[in-house]
């Protein structure tokens, strides 16, 4: 009855057995616990061992000469590209440039997104309007348009977010705006009878109410930016780890290649951790 | 004395591209001040209807809506309405769920947020201002959002099956609750029900609507004796099922 309030609500106050059973715990309760406590550890520490495992094996077919180290590099060779690259400062450099170029295409993609999905809803007329723009845009790879936004905007980061925002924002706006025609609208009517107008709407149901959905969408997004901002490093760059790739693997330096790469899945890893955190901090806000 | 509401000849049609519905055809009635009419008729006789256009939400094809004799503005402030479902938004705590009136009227002052905890003490909610709505039952729940309604100051509340989402035994208890609630602040109020046996236990007057388009089928009175001044005690009287019998008879017509 109450599905949509009930979704961040407490769920210790309908189950009170849930704190009866901590203070005594049954036989099978603890056996049950100690078996769940057991599988978990399990999984971390094979995750560990996984791990150890593909890069000793990589590193001893690359010294037995099963495979060839200089095409396919070495955990070792790898290391060593690394760290050097850290001890001259560059590897900060490119990784920092990558990562600020993320950001800001990440952030114009989040108030875009929000600002367009909200102007849509404002006019149905104008929603249907543009619509079949929209998704044609959104459908469009937009890696086609790279060397057009190179010749207007010049090679330089300009272009990298504006490829980068290009690859997420359609999708964004189509995102949201979906999402707001969903809203119930008992709780339109709700703000009408209470004598407000579609401003009040705006404010008061359609973003407080859309925060998840936001925060969802947050999520792809900063993985499409990252997929844009590469993009964009692969045509126009001259620092950035999309660069580094890039310039890698034309000069043969596949050790730069992989480490590029090994540095690029920790930088996303890191982007995703970061939003989830934003996510669960606004939505116990909220 | 001039009636609090007074509807005359109302007509209202639906339109869409595949063509008209007729919701309701020439209804006209008067509710007096203080009175509690109750307005049942089978689903789809266009009851909600009547109410949206009551307050405003729709503007009526034909006819005339006076409140205190003055034909009604679209938001008028003297008019509350109650929704099916509470409606409580989660994002907020109870009491500033209950300020959301007051916000969108720009009437957050002192005065009117002390007016809000009052009502909240009064009504039992008063532990739980700053709860969530999750945290509250059903019941609890259903006042709050009076309170929401009851904090604009209205003078004619629009109720529009506010219990019907409840299971049976709270929706006896809120019941209770509201109709006591309104009857206590002398408060002018149409009921819009299904079920027959809420409207014989909360009303003065019970309108009886037909199937669409809705037309007025009957007017009945409802008398019961001083003592029988609550729902749940209405429900014990041997008048109820006369009362219920007679407007289930019209209703079949």
């Amino acid at each position: 009855m109450h599905r949509r309030q009930n979704r961040y609500g407490s769920s210790a106050l309908k189950y009170p057995e849930v704190f009866f059973m901590q203070f005594h715990e049954s036989l099978a309760q603890q056996k049950f616990i100690a078996l769940q406590k057991k599988r978990q550890q399990t999984v971390k520490i094979v995750r560990i061992l996984l791990l150890i495992g593909v890069l000793m094996l990589w590193e001893l077919c690359a010294r037995a000469g099963i495979i060839n180290d200089f095409i396919f590099s070495s955990p070792v060779k790898i290391w060593r590209c690394l760290f050097s690259m850290i001890l001259d400062g560059s590897m900060f450099l490119h990784t920092g440039i990558t990562a600020l170029e993320t950001i800001i295409s990440f952030l114009l993609v989040t108030l875009i997104g929000i600002f367009g999905a909200v102007l849509l809803w404002s006019s149905k007329t104008l929603a249907e309007i543009l619509d079949p723009y929209l998704v044609m845009l959104n459908s469009l790879p937009k890696s086609a348009l790279a060397p057009i936004l190179i010749v207007w905007l010049g090679s330089n980061m300009k272009t990298i977010i504006v490829a980068a925002v290009s690859v997420a924002v359609f999708g964004s706006i189509l995102t949201l705006y979906n999402g707001f025609q969903h809203i119930d609208p008992d709780q339109i009517k709700l703000i009408n009878a209470l004598g407000g107008k579609k401003k009040d709407i705006l404010f008061k149901v359609l973003l407080p109410g859309s925060v998840p959905l936001i925060v969802s969408n947050m999520k792809v997004n900063i993985g499409l930016c990252l997929v844009g901002v590469i993009i964009g490093e692969f045509l126009t760059a001259r620092a950035g780890l999309g660069y580094l790739i890039i310039y890698g693997s034309q000069v043969f330096k596949l050790d730069l290649v992989m480490m590029a790469i090994v540095v690029l899945c920790v930088l996303s890893a890191g982007f995703y951790r970061g939003i989830s955190r934003l996510s669960a901090y606004f939505l116990r806000q909220k | 004395m001039i009636p609090k509401l007074d509807i005359q000849n109302l007509s209202y049609s639906y339109h869409t591209m595949e063509g008209e519905t007729q919701a309701l055809c020439d209804i006209s009635f008067q509710v007096e001040a203080g009175e509690f009419l109750a307005i049942a008729g089978p689903s789809g006789c266009g009851k909600s209807t009547l109410l949206s256009l009551i307050s405003g939400l729709l503007k009526p094809d034909t006819g005339e809506i006076l409140i205190d004799g003055e034909r009604a503005e679209g938001g008028d402030e003297r008019i509350g309405y109650m929704l099916q479902r509470d409606h409580l938004f989660e994002w907020r705590t109870i009491f500033s769920n209950a300020c959301l009136g007051l916000e969108i009227q720009k009437k957050m002052d002192d005065a009117h947020k002390n007016k809000v905890r009052e009502l909240l003490k009064t009504y039992g909610l008063a532990g739980f201002a700053d709860s969530r709505p999750s945290e509250l039952s059903g019941g609890m729940r259903q006042r709050a959002a009076l309170i929401r309604t009851l904090a604009l100051e209205p003078e004619l509340m629009l109720l529009d099956e506010p219990f019907s989402a409840l299971d049976y035994q709270t929706r006896l208890t809120v019941c209770d609750d509201i109709s006591s609630i309104i009857r206590e602040r002398n408060k002018t109020a149409v009921l819009i029900t299904h079920d027959l046996s809420e409207a014989v236990s909360v009303a003065d007057r019970i309108l009886v609507l037909s199937e669409r388009p809705g037309r007025i089928k009957s007017i009945h009175s409802i008398h019961f004796p001083e003592v029988a001044d609550s729902p749940l005690k209405r429900r014990n009287c041997p008048e109820f099922s006369a009362y219920f019998n007679e407007i289930w008879n019209s209703l079949r017509k």
